[in-house]
């Protein structure tokens, strides 16, 4: 926009060619401030190829051909090799490894927002659990007569209450069609009326995760009471069936776990579609100055309310797909604890890479697992350990430290707050030059 | 720096002088509640009589029957609960003698013809023996009729003015006529206005449930003025009890008025009852917001002052209750102290693990907030883990001193519980100390330069990464002093500081950051709204509702009730 801006003005006005001077010194001036940076790009320049080499390995096709490569792998191992083979995968790794692909989605899901919008949510466990619920109603209705009290049409924990009928809005829960509507309609809607209020008065950075967070609390609150009618402290659980496939067989956990894969790769593509948008771009100004885009002429609002909303969904899709693996949704997974450990998993991995968020969530919870069953202790010493470090020594988390492994002295991408200066910088220097020609000219 | 923070201590020590006051005076409020004081008050009295108890006891398988009324007479001049047992056993049946020895036990059958006995004397339990070892002291009708009565007057003139309260308020709950006619005989000489007054009201509830219409008006009357709950069960049953008007049966004028003047009695009560009520709302909402006021106020001054996200100072907050349990723990003896070692304690404790995190940690994370509050996140993970490990993730006991225990019976409905009461005054003096320092002491004057202008504050020679870490470890410590507190009111464990987490952040965004005074009407606006609302929607719905339209307002005025005045922007 500046440029287009400089080049609007005639250069034969003498009165805008001496102000384009003054800001040619000014901007000499910040040049040779962030002179050390621009040697820096030089090397960056010269190391081409190890560039490329890293661009290729967040590639988009990259990512998904490993994704699903490794997919296919622990199905064809699951199905083809027996249980006392080497090469064989049991059927409890691939529902974990089912629920890992479902955390990696979400995290997707809060890289969205927090890396590349800079909105740092501590409620996406709200989102998580909403779609998780939505499906959790959907497997409750398909239970049937089949529950412990027999009746058609009432969850058990509804018949144990007393109720008589289904609350109005249980109303269609027995069609997958609403289901799948739910899983986008109800975390969509919340992110939309919490987003559309808090961004359009422009609340922001630390007021607003704290907001996020006072949303899923009050919302876990809620989900705790019985007259809510989700099943209050108990959840929604002994789920019979999905789609007609028992949930107890084994292929069933297979498929799910393919689904998953397959809900992650195209939650991986929508993702990485959006970022290279023009739209995303508008968003990732947003995130580094959002002043600045908005008195170049853009709503952040708008856009921030709609980068949300999409990440909303992602996270409402994970936790559809997660609660028939695990076979319960209580409020627990409201809880604010959950939704910072999400968060977590991002910055680990590294947020502003989308893999890295992928990364991020995997390795996080594998070592959760890990960690939980040799030294349950531990545990949270970590954790709260890894938050410590990472943010005080890994800024970039594990996606930034890969160029570190390959050596080479490649530039750290910078943090937002330089971000702001580098922009800046490059836009002068693009007026700059653009300047430069009147100049010559007269 | 350190002249200032001795300040701060001496005002402690200045408040711990105060508080120790609240000790003294409270002794004597004390046994307006439990009346153990009294019992210590009679042991002299006591010791004499034992003696003639013990003769008297000892006639008693040896009299006959018809001296046996002089006897209970004189057991009763005693004034001793054993012979007010005795006399309880002797109307039940109860009451028998060891054949071999005379000794006067209560036996209690257990089965198969086998009694437990137990010494009247001593109240020690004794063996268990057969039926035909023991003997039951006899009694007629006329015996019993004398018993009752003597019972009745027993606690009614008890010396202790509780007991002779507890007495009146268990005749005014169950009316019988013994003990009616034992007031009539002894509201005359009773010193005590009190229950004078109690037993005016007794006697009175008594005409309106059974005198004629006049009387029962008069007693209407007379009655308005009272909060008993029994006066107004009273009422609404003689209400009940005036025949419906037919068509055939009109009412009598009598009736008439006698259900007017009923039913201005009740409205009367009922409206006196509502200001009472509200009262009580009122004060339990101050004191959920002097709670709230204490965990806020502490992330006031590192959130709003410094601007620093502090995720860990609920975990401040668990670390000064545990303090709390440790110095309980270590000194069993002085529970009654207990409160004031841990106020200072604690302050130390957590004051200085937060300077310990702000050097080690927030220092290096200036100006990047949301990487502020992931890191201290951490640190609260590893407290809380920390904590687990060394005490087990079990709740911990921690005791009330007697003085705070009790509570400050303003009238029948209505009281004060004095934990809560202390709890207001204490919250209050913290307030204000700490406002104190910030406005008057030079540490306050070089916290709130850094906080305004840091390299203005530095060019001026402030060593503003002192100032920090002072400033941080001054929030971090009244969080661990709001933990001594929360100590009296919650379960002291692993996660008491998560639960008020989100609520401080909330009053101290919603009273407006770096405005102590917000802070202060954030709190209490919260706390007496949250208490108002819970009657009406029940505690859980209540706290929803109160979260909600917190993110409601908070988008509507981002800078909270009183936003700070000033030119910078972000």
């Amino acid at each position: 926009m500046t440029t287009s801006n400089a080049r609007s003005n005639t250069p034969s006005d003498p009165n805008i060619t001496k102000a384009n001077k003054k800001m040619n010194n000014v901007n000499t001036s910040t040049g040779q401030h962030n002179s050390s940076n621009e040697s820096l790009g030089s090397q960056y320049l010269g190391k081409q190829s190890v560039v490329q080499k890293l661009a290729a390995l967040g590639s988009l096709r990259v990512v998904i051909g490993f994704l699903l490569i490794s997919a296919f792998y622990v199905t064809f191992c699951n199905i083809t090799f027996s249980p006392g083979s080497f090469f064989h995968v049991s059927d409890y790794t691939v529902s974990l490894f089912g629920k890992y692909l479902c955390y990696a989605l979400l995290a997707l899901a809060i890289d969205l927002v927090w890396g590349y919008c800079g909105i740092l949510s501590l409620g996406h466990g709200a989102f998580f659990a909403l779609g998780g619920y939505a499906m959790g109603m959907y497997l409750m209705r398909q239970i049937g007569d089949r529950g412990v009290y027999g009746n058609p049409d009432l969850p058990d924990f509804m018949v144990f209450l007393n109720w008589t009928e289904l609350p109005w809005y249980w109303a269609g829960s027995s069609s997958i069609f609403w289901m799948v509507a739910m899983v986008f309609i109800g975390p969509g809607l919340l992110a939309y009326i919490f987003g559309s209020l808090a961004f359009r008065s422009r609340v922001s950075g630390v007021y607003l995760s704290i907001m996020t967070q006072a949303v899923t609390y009050a919302l876990m609150l809620a989900f705790f009471r019985n007259e809510m009618g989700f099943g209050g402290n108990n959840g929604l659980t002994d789920f019979k069936e999905i789609l007609g496939f028992s949930l107890q067989e084994p292929s069933t956990k297979l498929g799910l776990f393919v689904a998953t894969a397959i809900a992650l790769a195209i939650g991986y593509m929508v993702s990485d579609f959006i970022v290279k948008s023009k739209m995303g771009r508008v968003v990732t100004a947003i995130r580094d100055a959002e002043s600045r885009v908005r008195f170049v002429g853009f709503k952040p609002e708008h856009y921030k309310l709609w980068i949300y909303v999409v990440s909303a969904m992602l996270a409402g899709v994970a936790g559809a797909l997660y609660v028939p693996q695990v076979g319960i949704i209580n409020p627990g997974e409201f809880s604010p604890l959950n939704s910072i450990e999400m968060v977590l998993w991002v910055a680990i991995g590294g947020r502003g890479t989308l893999y890295g968020a992928v990364i991020g969530a995997i390795v996080v919870s594998y070592a959760k697992t890990r960690f939980t069953a040799i030294m349950p202790e531990a545990w949270l010493f970590a954790l709260g350990g890894l938050f410590v470090l990472v943010t005080l020594y890994l800024p970039k988390g594990i996606a930034g430290l890969l160029p570190k492994l390959l050596g080479k002295n490649i530039p750290e991408k910078h943090d937002p707050a330089q971000q702001v200066n580098d922009t800046s910088k490059g836009s002068n220097n693009h007026t700059q030059n653009e300047h430069k020609n009147p100049e010559v000219q007269s | 720096m350190l002249r200032t923070l001795s300040i701060f201590i001496c005002c402690l020590l200045a408040w711990q002088c105060v508080a120790n006051d609240i000790v003294v005076t409270a002794s004597p409020n004390k046994s307006v509640v439990s009346g153990n004081s009294s019992e210590t008050s009679n042991k002299k009295v006591k010791a004499i009589a034992s003696s003639e108890l013990t003769v008297l006891f000892k006639k008693l398988p040896v009299t006959k029957l018809s001296k046996m009324l002089l006897l209970i007479e004189q057991l009763s001049a005693t004034k001793t609960p054993q012979a007010k047992h005795a006399f309880q056993y002797l109307l039940d049946g109860e009451l028998f003698y060891l054949k071999s020895n005379k000794m006067v036990v209560h036996a209690q059958l257990i089965e198969n013809k086998q009694y437990q006995l137990t010494d009247v004397l001593t109240n020690t339990p004794l063996n268990v023996v057969a039926k035909n070892k023991i003997k039951k002291i006899r009694t007629n009708n006329r015996l019993r009729g004398k018993l009752r009565s003597l019972l009745a007057q027993f606690d009614l003139t008890d010396p202790d003015k509780n007991v002779r309260i507890i007495a009146v308020k268990q005749l005014l709950d169950k009316p019988n006529q013994t003990g009616i006619d034992t007031i009539t005989q002894l509201i005359d000489n009773e010193k005590d206005s009190e229950v004078k007054e109690l037993m005016a009201v007794t006697l009175l509830v008594e005409r309106l449930l059974n005198g004629d219409n006049a009387t029962k008006i008069s007693a209407i009357k007379q009655l308005k003025t009272s909060l008993e709950p029994s006066v107004l069960n009273a009422m609404t049953m003689q209400l009940a009890n005036i025949a419906k008007p037919t068509p055939t049966q009109p009412l009598s004028p009598e009736d008439k008025a006698l259900k007017a003047s009923l039913n201005k009695a009740i409205a009367d009560i009922d409206g006196r009852k509502g200001v009472f009520e509200f009262a009580e709302n009122l004060f339990f909402g101050i004191s959920l917001g002097s709670v709230l006021l204490l965990a806020a106020i502490g992330l006031a001054i590192t959130f709003g002052v410094m601007g620093v996200i502090n995720m860990a100072h609920g975990e401040m907050m668990m670390l000064g209750a545990y303090t709390t349990y440790v110095i309980q723990q270590a000194f069993p003896q002085l529970i009654e102290y207990s409160l004031l070692m841990a106020i200072p304690a604690a302050f130390l404790v957590s004051g200085l693990v937060g300077i310990a995190i702000e050097r080690g940690v927030i220092r290096h994370l200036k100006g990047r907030p949301l990487e502020t509050l992931l890191a201290t996140f951490g640190i609260s993970l590893i407290l809380q883990q920390m904590v687990r490990s060394i005490f087990s993730p079990l709740n911990r006991q921690v005791l009330a001193p007697e003085w705070m225990s009790g509570s400050w019976q303003i009238n029948p409905i209505f009281s004060l519980t004095f934990n809560r009461l202390y709890i207001i005054i204490f919250s209050l003096m913290v307030f204000v100390t700490l406002l104190m320092i910030l406005k008057k002491t030079s540490l306050g004057l070089h916290v709130r330069a850094v906080s305004q202008n840091r390299d203005m504050a530095r060019a001026l020679s402030i060593k503003s990464d002192w100032v920090d870490a002072i400033t941080f470890g001054l929030g971090s410590g009244i969080a661990g002093i709001a933990g001594v507190v929360l100590s009296q009111l919650t379960n002291v464990g692993p996660n008491l500081g998560q639960a008020y987490i989100i609520d401080s952040f909330l009053v101290v965004v919603f009273g407006g950051v770096g405005n102590l005074w917000g802070t202060l009407v954030a709190a209490m606006s919260l706390g007496a709204f949250n208490k108002f609302l819970e009657p009406v929607t029940g505690s859980v719905l209540a706290k929803i509702i109160v979260l909600v339209g917190l993110v409601l307002f908070i988008q509507k005025k981002p800078k909270g009730l009183f936003p700070q005045k000033g030119r910078s922007t972000d």
